[in-house]
């Protein structure tokens, strides 16, 4: 499905396209034409382009289109004899540190960077001075010297590879190295290696019309496409088509492999050219614009955040109402895929098209998001601490700059008054030495230290609101207390308010007033934190608190589970989303969607028992 | 089952020593959790059982003899993340049949995957899907189930459940001690999380600097604790010392 797609699409049609007519040359040329190619005509030696002759004849009267049709077979053998050369010994050096120990590995790939670094044509041109003149010469010197490249790919492909668990899951099993390079690794590395190689074909096809034409490559009577731009170039200023019909075959065939490599990478899902993914089938619902409810630093209607996907749009979050009054904390839990990470990137502003943000109202500390361009203006007013604070740095840039950027930015103020102030700022989120802190990469800073920063980065400013999505699921629990200490501090200090996102129950009803329950996209339960526990109303509440255990939990009995899995955001039923999971649910709940009525959407909520 | 002892365990990555002469039983038919902040040599000394961190120093024994570490182990892990420990490529099915210790016909191999399958509270039908089409919850009872495959005596968990959703989290554990009970395995039980190893081992220790510094029957370590560091870590639990509170 995803190939047929692929192949509608230019880069794919023009690719495959040509690349079946140059097998198709290389297949039936010598058959179909091998006996025009060869027949010499002595009343005609190097005519030009004529109705009988397109581009001409040789010395010997020979039709030279003919001659390129049947050169197609030998110049594209020859190119994937050389490919498949430097494919084989590219996989082999490069799985030298898997198959060999990590010492004789080490050396086979010290050896191959060496080899990268050596300018291409030099190798060639070595390799074929070793293996001899002529055309087996030729595809071993282009093989091998390619080789260091493949090597090269195929030793970061396999490393990237042997990391994941699966592969010490089979070694702790017992099976061989080679085995496991050749079940476990090979299969997980083909597709780039399959795209590299086609495309490397292309480029081999060049070279071996370079050689051929230098006499280094296909001698006489053989003959391919660089052998006959090498005959024709002596009446290149005479017949400049004798020597330019090669070149173009040449220029076609490369193409040919290119585009087919690049359409490879889109089929794939590699690199740059992804399948674009089909525009939303659904056409937007308008929505009513509603005020702010006043008083809040953080104000949101309606709230629906949709991603075009492959298989129809994914309704991530669908329809989320909630305020957050000055210097409260508010706190958002719920399974992964629940929708909290987005609603978090929309309220921050942070949502780019094609992914398309749509509510009621949405205002932030003041500013109204859904006005066009308003997002540049949260700047020092809004903070936001995510979960991995290694990616919300810059790796490249020292600490102290980083945070004074923002300052620079939003607040016009002087380079040394911002570094001045940053320091200041690492001292406030109890960093020691800011001073020397401030000076070093984010690399250099441990996980805890990161997170620190990253809220220190939001202080810069002056926040009325801090969003923290799962800022400590990336730590443990003793550096987790002093981060979420660290939160509560910043706030008796700032009187700014919190969202803080989680799916650790009992950190969010450890640092929060108030919280919010989150289910398919949607708000289900919002109810005070202390209640949590004890008071929740929503079946999907009470299960998620009874699935968790703590220090208390009776250990005789088994953990309560919640049945089925997650909603899937693509098919999300029609009535309760909770439904196909929920013990209470019946045909009422399938058809017909609770709304969010005094904190709680769902229509038994009556009924659970307390 | 059997029992795996570690007897002066130093590992050491140049000249950091991440395990300083540990000693520890697991013993037979029990569940010893791992306790300790991350960092300290948690996993060290589980991949260091398996082979695959060099010892510098000390023995790694199963029922007194070496463990083998060659061919088919009698000690199998599991790891922490599901998306990460499942080829791809390969149907559950394939995953489950490479871990068997004998090849066995066509019919004795599906009638063993289903077996195995069943043991994690999976449909024999799921034998054939790719772990795209599983949640990390069912790839981790897979996972489980291929570490079963193999026909262990003792299996290590390293954090098994941290990478899970809550409401998942809860049936692994619960499949954890099912299979205690059932199969009467020993396992060396690792997770950061205090409240998960309260539930599911019989003894803890506390791993600290490269050291164990108390070990105990659960209900004492953790009701109990002796040692600074073990009361350190309780008290970091969320919810021991209300945030709010203080502020
Ligand atoms: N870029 C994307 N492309 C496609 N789907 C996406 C993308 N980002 C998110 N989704 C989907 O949107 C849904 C909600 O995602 P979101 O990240 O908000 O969940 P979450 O509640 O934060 O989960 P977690 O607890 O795992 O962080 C999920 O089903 C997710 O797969
Ligand atoms: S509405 Fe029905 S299905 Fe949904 S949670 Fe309530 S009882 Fe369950
Ligand atoms: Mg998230």
């Amino acid at each position: 499905m995803r190939a047929a797609r692929v192949l509608l699409r230019p880069v794919g049609f023009a690719g495959f396209g040509l690349l079946t007519l140059v097998l198709l040359a290389a297949a039936f040329g010598p058959v179909l034409w091998g006996g025009r190619a060869a027949a010499v005509d002595t009343g005609n030696l190097l005519a030009g382009p004529s109705a009988e002759h397109w581009i001409g004849t040789d010395n010997l009267g020979r039709d030279l289109f003919a001659r390129v049709l049947v050169a197609a077979r030998l110049s594209i053998l020859l190119a994937v004899a050389a490919t498949a050369i430097s494919l084989l010994l590219g996989i082999l050096l490069g799985a030298a540190p898997m198959l060999l120990g990590r010492r004789l590995g080490r050396l086979v790939t010290s050896a191959v960077n060496v080899l990268v670094a050596f300018p291409g044509l030099l190798l060639v041109l070595f390799f074929a001075v070793v293996f001899g003149v002529g055309a087996r010469g030729a595809v071993l010197a282009v093989g091998v010297a390619g080789a260091p490249a493949f090597a090269r790919l195929c030793h970061t492909l396999m490393a990237a590879v042997s990391e994941r668990d699966y592969i010490a899951v089979a070694r702790i099993a017992g099976v061989s190295r080679i085995r496991v390079l050749l079940r476990h690794v090979l299969p997980n590395v083909a597709e780039p290696l399959v795209v590299n190689a086609t495309m490397a074909a292309g480029g081999v096809l060049l070279t071996f019309a370079g050689l051929s034409f230098l006499g280094l490559g296909v001698q006489a009577p053989s003959y391919d496409w660089g052998k006959l731009m090498q005959d024709g170039l002596n009446g290149i200023y005479v017949h400049p088509l004798a020597a330019l019909g090669p070149g173009i075959a040449v220029v076609l065939a490369g193409l040919a492999f290119n585009l087919t490599g690049e359409a490879f990478a889109a089929m794939f899902g590699l690199g740059d050219s992804p399948g674009r993914s089909r525009s939303l089938e659904e056409p937007r619902e308008p929505v009513a614009a509603t005020p702010a409810v006043p008083g809040t630093v953080l104000s949101v209607e309606g709230l629906r955040v949709t991603i075009p996907g492959p298989a129809g749009p994914i309704r991530a979050v669908r329809g989320v109402t909630f305020s957050v009054s000055d210097g409260e904390a508010v706190g958002v839990v719920g399974e992964s895929g629940s929708g909290k990470s987005l609603t978090a990137l929309a309220l921050a502003g942070l949502i780019e098209p094609p992914v398309r943000v749509e509510a009621g109202h949405l205002v932030v500390a003041g500013e109204d998001l859904m006005a066009a361009g308003a997002h540049r203006r949260l700047g020092t007013s809004l903070a936001i601490v995510f979960q991995d604070p290694m990616t919300s740095f810059n790796p490249a840039h020292r600490v102290g700059p980083q945070l004074a950027e923002v300052s620079r930015f939003h607040q016009r103020i002087g380079r040394r008054a911002a570094l001045a102030r940053a320091v200041d700022r690492l001292r406030a989120v109890r960093i020691r030495e800011p001073e020397r802190r401030a000076r070093q990469y984010p690399f250099e800073f441990s996980g805890g230290m990161r997170q620190r920063a990253m809220i220190g980065m939001g202080l810069m400013g002056d926040p009325r609101l801090i969003i923290a999505d799962e800022p400590t699921t990336a730590l443990d629990v003793t550096v987790q207390r002093q981060v979420l200490e660290l939160l509560a501090e910043v706030r008796r200090d700032t009187g700014a308010a919190l969202l803080l996102i989680s799916h650790d129950v009992s950190v969010v009803t450890d640092v929060c007033d108030r919280v919010l329950v989150m289910y398919a996209g949607r708000v289900v339960e919002e109810l005070p934190a202390k209640d949590l526990r004890t008071l929740a109303r929503h079946p999907y509440t009470r299960a998620l608190v009874a699935a968790v255990p703590d220090m208390d939990t009776d250990l005789s009995r088994p953990l309560a589970v919640i049945p089925g899995l997650p909603a899937d955001p693509v098919h999300v039923p029609a009535g309760c989303a909770f439904a196909p999971r929920c013990p209470l649910a019946d045909d009422h709940c399938r058809a017909v969607a609770p709304a969010l009525v005094a904190g709680v959407a769902c229509h038994k909520a009556t009924e659970v028992p307390v | 089952m059997s029992t795996l002892s570690f007897h002066d365990v130093r590992v050491r990555y140049g000249s950091h020593t991440v395990l300083d002469d540990v000693s520890l039983e697991v013993a037979d038919g029990q569940t010893v959790g791992l306790v300790g902040e991350s960092g300290c040599g948690k996993s060290t000394l589980a991949r260091a059982a398996v082979g695959l961190a060099p010892l510098t120093g000390g023995q790694i024994l199963l029922d007194g003899r070496p463990v083998p570490n060659r061919g088919r182990r009698p000690v199998q892990m599991v790891f922490q993340d599901p998306y990460s420990s499942l080829d791809p490529r390969m149907t559950v099915g394939e995953s489950l049949a490479e871990a068997m210790p004998e090849r066995l016909g066509r019919t004795a191999r599906q009638a063993e995957i289903a077996r195995l399958l069943a043991l994690v509270h999976l449909d024999a039908a799921r034998a054939a899907d790719l772990p795209v089409r599983l949640s990390g919850g069912q790839r981790q009872r897979v996972a489980l189930a291929r570490a079963l495959a193999a026909r262990p005596q003792v299996i290590l968990a390293d954090e098994i459940t941290s990478a899970l959703d809550v409401s998942v989290q809860g049936a692994v554990l619960n499949l954890i001690r099912d299979m205690r009970r059932d199969l009467g395995l020993s396992m060396l039980f690792i997770s950061h999380n205090l409240a998960v190893v309260r539930y599911v081992a019989d003894q803890v220790a506390v791993l600290h600097n490269g050291q164990i510094v108390e070990f105990g029957p659960t209900a004492q370590v953790l009701g109990a604790p002796r040692h600074d560091y073990t009361r350190h870590l309780l008290a970091a639990l969320p919810g021991a010392v209300p945030l709010k509170e203080q502020m």
